[in-house]
């Protein structure tokens, strides 16, 4: 009796919160729009026969007439993918330097690339707005060392998008690469490199392969949420920028087309489906690997 | 393995330079006289001045913290049930649907959530404010709280709680004696968690929020889209020194937790 209890509360919790919703994003995907508050027909009043007889598929239609949004998921996808590329090569010499630091370091380092993750996400990518700009730091520190004669237009580009991206999700990438290489038998390197292996060579062949679990870790971490990214574009990005999740917010909010944006968000969630499922496979892998 | 190479010690520098540069500019021209956000005028705290005299700041502030206080503690209550659900409730009817519920809103974007429980709360007629943010915030922070709680669960060595019940405890008595003091660390972590992605969170409370309510985020977000602006330099300052400090107790004060047990055990070895 208690056990059930303790299972049905959270349980509703999540099915009336979560899942009901979803439902409800998913029906409304599926109805006209109308000039009305709420701005859509409802779907579901006359029955359930009659509600499949109403169904129509012309918000997704839409979608594909329109290269806008074919574009948006085009270039979310791209955007999210460079990103997490550029995390990987900035987080991971960070996460190898973190393992073969000195032990009373660690602590210290690890507490360093957590604290950024404990300030506010707004303030951080709002940071660089101020560096970024045309008459911004970096171009001030470029114009005075002499790179450069004149500002670069970085702010409201994608390379700004990219450098907002990279600097938030940093330590999404770091802590699993670390804790992988952190495990790692130090041992084996010695070995690779008694049988004659190069330092170099020593790393590709053991270390990377040995820490590929964190890798895949740290890569999806980064790019599940930058592809539905919302206030990285908005704010460093320009009006070229096409990101789908600022697309779904503005059809929401300034166009007022409740069916296409749900129609938007049931697509991007069909898209995310594959690299979630493909996250949750090794994360099982490693748990069932350490048992 | 424990020598940093030259190649290991820059990529640490800059990685640290570039994750705290930014920030610390942030802080610096808060203390900027000049409204012009990168011509330095002198020293000055007027835009701390400027911000505490904002209403409509510490109105979305005060919004802030009750929604950020009230939706960490319910979804710790919740978390820490369905963690304890998922570890050892057994097998149960939906038991993979109830996974999946608690593992999909840690990697859902927020704009879906956000629209979602949008439509939701519209479709059953529920006026927008301070409660719709809360269950929103509750919702997704609670999935957070159960991780957190969960990994510790499954490290925690079930004989301890046998033995209670062994020894006549009831089921409610062995959890409040034994198991909850064991995991409360994981439990705080988890509540903090919950705190602070309620704090940052603006993509979900734009979605949720009606008119009466305000958050800070929301408050932050349409002052910066139109560029910089020293009084959201001084209120980062604020939020950033809030953080440093927070974090640092915590860390000094769990080292100080160990040394102390470690103390308490070489001191009680002495003793037998």
């Amino acid at each position: 009796m208690r056990r059930a209890a303790l299972i049905s509360v959270p349980y509703i919790w999540l099915l009336a919160l979560f899942l009901i919703p979803f439902l409800v994003v998913f029906k409304i995907s599926l109805s006209d729009i109308a000039l009305a508050i709420p701005p859509y027909t409802p779907t579901m009043r006359d029955g359930f026969w009659n509600m499949l007889s109403q169904l129509d598929f012309e918000n997704f239609i839409f979608l594909t007439e329109d290269d806008l949004y074919w574009k948006a998921y085009v270039s979310s996808l791209q955007i999210a993918l460079i990103s997490t590329v550029l995390t990987l090569m900035v987080g991971y010499p960070m996460a190898y330097a973190m393992a073969r630091a000195p032990d009373q370091w660690r602590p210290t380092l690890l507490m360093l690339v957590i604290l950024p993750f404990w300030t506010s996400f707004l303030i951080r990518v709002y940071a660089w707005v101020g560096i970024l700009s045309n008459e911004g730091f970096l171009n001030q520190f470029l114009l005075w060392v002499g790179v450069i004669g004149e500002p670069l237009t970085i702010l409201n580009t994608n390379t700004a998008v990219y450098i907002g991206i990279v600097y938030t999700y940093l330590p999404f990438m770091i802590l699993p690469i670390y804790s992988a290489l952190d495990r790692l038998d130090g041992s084996l390197i010695e070995a690779a490199e008694d049988l004659g292996c190069s330092r170099l060579k020593a790393f590709w062949l053991v270390t990377v392969p040995l820490s590929k679990n964190g890798i895949i870790a740290g890569c999806f971490l980064v790019f599940i949420p930058a592809l539905g990214e919302f206030v990285i574009p908005s704010l460093l990005g320009g009006s070229s920028t096409l990101m789908i999740g600022k697309v779904l917010f503005e059809e929401f909010f300034s166009n007022r087309d409740w069916p296409v944006a749900s129609a938007v968000a049931v697509i991007l969630l069909l898209i995310l489906i594959v690299p979630i499922v493909l996250f949750q496979r090794n994360e099982q892998r490693q748990a069932e690997a350490e048992t | 393995m424990s020598r940093l190479s030259p190649f290991n010690v820059v990529s640490l520098t800059l990685g640290f330079v570039f994750l705290y540069v930014p920030m610390l500019i942030l802080v610096i021209y808060s203390f900027n006289a000049s409204k012009l956000v990168t011509v330095w005028a002198g020293l000055s705290t007027k835009w701390y001045g400027e911000l505490l005299s904002n209403e409509a700041f510490l109105d979305a502030a005060w919004v802030t913290l009750r929604v950020a206080v009230i939706s960490s503690t319910i979804a710790t209550v919740l978390g820490t049930m369905a963690a304890y659900v998922l570890v050892r409730g057994g097998r149960f009817f939906g038991r993979t649907l109830f996974s999946g519920m608690i593992y999909a809103p840690l990697v859902m974007p927020e704009v879906i959530t956000g629209l979602s429980l949008l439509l939701l709360f519209i479709g059953i007629g529920l006026d927008r404010g301070v409660l719709t943010i809360v269950l929103a915030h509750t919702t997704f922070s609670m999935c957070f709280v159960s991780v957190v709680v969960s990994s510790r669960l499954m490290t925690f060595d079930r004989s301890l709680e046998e033995a209670a019940l062994d020894l006549g405890a009831s089921p409610l008595d062995s959890f409040r004696l034994v198991t909850l003091p064991i995991i409360a660390p994981a439990v705080i972590s988890g509540w903090l968690l919950a705190f602070t992605l309620s704090l940052d969170d603006l993509v979900i409370a734009s979605f949720t929020s009606g008119p009466s309510a305000t958050t800070l985020p929301m408050k932050i977000w349409s002052s910066v889209r139109l560029g910089v602006s020293p009084e959201i330099n001084a209120l980062s300052t604020i939020m950033i020194g809030l953080v440093t400090v927070g974090v640092i107790t915590a860390s000094l004060s769990t080292k100080h937790a160990a040394l102390r047990a470690k103390r308490d055990e070489q001191a009680a070895t002495r003793a037998t």
